[in-house]
């Protein structure tokens, strides 16, 4: 005899069966998988078939690797990069859009900026590889036109890196405003006029109105990007990379795709995938937690 | 900082600022712009990088072109289904583990150890090659499912949505139960006519998420043929591998620029999400506020 507080409860258990399902499969399972990390992992005989133990060998190999410590390093470096210009770039352009009175034209440039966040990095990759073309592209173009040597950004080492920062933070950029001007938009006008009253000029209401307005999700947004701090953007820097940058553009993610499924090493990369997943999973429940208890910030 | 402020107009900041936020807005849309127009220019100005804004020579030889190409036709399709059933899939799966998690632990007693499986999977993940060992394991290599399946609970949607749902007053629900209704009953005929807008918002966030995917198609198709249109942009002009050409194709080439064939597919690429994009901006911001801020 069930319990009549179980039986109401029974629907919900149905409802929420198939999503369980489809996750344990899909993430547990392959959570589960990184076992392989520790094997010499014979695809053949299946993720969880009769596979030789290794030990800590992979790891070991994978860290005497010359390259490896470089993967690291331009994974950090970009990654952080891209935090740092992702959070500073938004507030900014959010002030001053929200400076901006007539709200058509605010609406136009919104509109403008929001655009690239919702094209795919193949697009955006083809498009950068046209126009960044040291031969026939419009800014190797302009660099002729301007009596200058056409720098091959994509090619050079020296530009590789600040190419990827750069453009990732011109597509994000827009799209990051937005949470900013709804912070703005939740600000008090009241206090834009008491601030006029004692005096404050446009650049003075930023500073005391403005910004303390945003503080919350601007402190917000900086623990929670702590999470990323070794995404350096695997889709992008893959659709753009290409062995002569490996040097200063080679990602973890980048590198764990190459001995992984083009060398055929899966025991090596799931060593590598692992020692990432455990690095974000340290940076990202650490910047939750901090959420929680500085942001009263909660998920579910 | 300085400003010289005039009482009756517009004074320099507004001038400069102005300034300053069109040229950021110009510049976000400038390389559609220019890739359009190669577009839509001759093979000859295009090659010799004569195009900026506005095409040189008119020709629609490079559609012309890809109208033509089987290949990418078939990708096409391949991709209008996997929004369709991947975009169904998710709605549907979204919408039943957002109920029971919006529910209080009273009612839902399972509920801590729920929210606990689905946080779970956003701190920590398997990695690419066990997700990949697992995805051919289970039979779905070169099969439309490998796309859907391993992302059809977006569990950042979960959230958003059960936080909509918890907005929904207590006493619509109440009311139904006393009427004899069941949770099932209560979520189809209250909970989601009342969600609409967030729907809506989380309906386009999975159709430009299955749109813009490129990556799993590589990975899970082994045969060309079943790739999704990202897979196959990226495949013939990322990598420029000619692999998915026709003789014949490849032979036609010769006499058309590689140029504006390459700007015409990757400017049908993102097409869609363009024509769609006025309302993709209004619910995407809508969607924003509606998870972020509330925190």
């Amino acid at each position: 005899m069930i319990s009549k507080k179980l039986r109401r409860e029974i629907p919900l258990h149905l409802m929420i069966l198939p999503g369980f399902i489809v996750v344990l499969i899909f993430n547990y399972i392959p959570m589960a998988g990184i076992i392989i990390a520790f094997q010499k992992f014979i695809p053949a005989k299946g993720l969880f078939g009769e596979q030789k133990w290794i030990g800590l060998d992979n790891f070991r190999y994978v860290v005497q690797l010359p390259n490896f410590y470089e993967v690291v390093y331009n994974t950090i470096f970009i990654a952080m990069m891209k935090i740092l210009f992702g959070l500073l770039v938004p507030i900014i352009i959010a002030i001053l859009i929200n400076e901006v009175r007539s709200t058509g034209l605010k609406k136009g440039i919104q509109t403008a900026i929001y655009l690239p966040h919702f094209l795919s990095w193949v697009v955006l990759g083809g498009i950068f590889i046209d126009m960044l073309s040291p031969s026939n592209g419009i800014v190797g173009n302009l660099f002729k036109a301007l009596n200058m040597e056409p720098i091959f950004f994509l090619g050079d080492n020296n530009w590789f890196p600040i190419v990827m920062i750069a453009t990732e933070t011109w597509k994000e950029f827009g799209y990051g405003t937005i949470i900013y001007l709804a912070a703005i938009t939740g600000i008090d006008p009241n206090l834009y006029e008491a601030a006029q009253i004692d005096g404050a000029n446009r650049w003075k209401q930023i500073l005391h109105v403005t910004l303390p307005g945003m503080r919350v999700v601007i402190v917000l947004l900086m623990v929670l990007s702590m999470g990323n701090i070794l995404n350096a953007g695997f889709d992008q820097i893959f659709n753009l990379y290409s062995p002569p940058v490996y040097e200063s553009g080679d990602i973890i993610d980048t590198f764990v795709y190459r001995i992984g499924l083009l060398d055929a090493q899966y025991g090596v990369a799931t060593a590598v995938g692992l020692f990432k997943s455990a690095v974000a999973f340290i940076m990202i429940s650490s910047s939750y937690y901090l959420a929680r208890r500085f942001a009263d910030y909660r998920l579910f | 900082m300085k400003m010289n402020k005039n009482k009756n107009g517009i004074d320099t900041f507004t001038i400069v600022n102005t300034v300053f936020l069109l040229t950021m807005a110009s510049l976000c849309i400038i390389p559609l712009i220019h890739i359009l127009a190669v577009s839509f220019s001759s093979s000859a100005t295009a090659a010799t990088g004569q195009v900026t804004f506005w095409p040189k020579d008119f020709s629609l030889n490079s559609y012309a072109y890809v109208a033509k190409r089987a290949a990418f036709w078939k990708s096409m399709i391949t991709s209008v289904e996997r929004i369709v059933i991947g975009g169904a899939i998710n709605m549907v799966l979204t919408i039943l583990v957002a109920y029971p998690l919006s529910l209080d632990k009273a009612t839902f007693r399972a509920r801590s150890f729920y929210v606990w499986v689905f946080f779970i999977t956003m701190l920590f993940n398997g990695g690419l090659i066990p997700t990949y060992m697992l995805v051919k394991e289970v039979g779905l290599l070169d099969n439309m499912f490998s796309l859907i399946l391993p992302t059809a609970v977006p569990v950042f949607s979960v959230i958003l949505l059960l936080n909509f749902f918890r907005e929904i007053p207590k006493e619509l629900s109440e009311a139904a139960f006393i009427d004899g209704a069941g949770h099932w009953k209560s979520l189809w005929s209250i909970y989601v006519p009342l969600s609409k807008p967030a729907l809506a918002t989380l309906l386009l966030f999975a159709l430009v998420f299955h749109w813009n995917s490129w990556f799993d198609g590589l990975l899970y198709m082994n045969n060309p043929d079943n790739y999704p249109l990202q897979s196959y942009i990226q495949t013939i002009i990322v990598q420029r591998s000619y692999s998915m050409m026709t003789r014949e194709e490849i032979a036609e080439l010769a006499t058309i620029s590689d140029r504006t064939l390459r700007a015409s597919q990757i400017f049908l690429g993102s097409l869609p999400i363009i024509m769609v994009y006025p309302f993709l901006q209004k619910y995407f911001v809508k969607g924003i506020v509606l998870g972020g801020v509330k925190g």
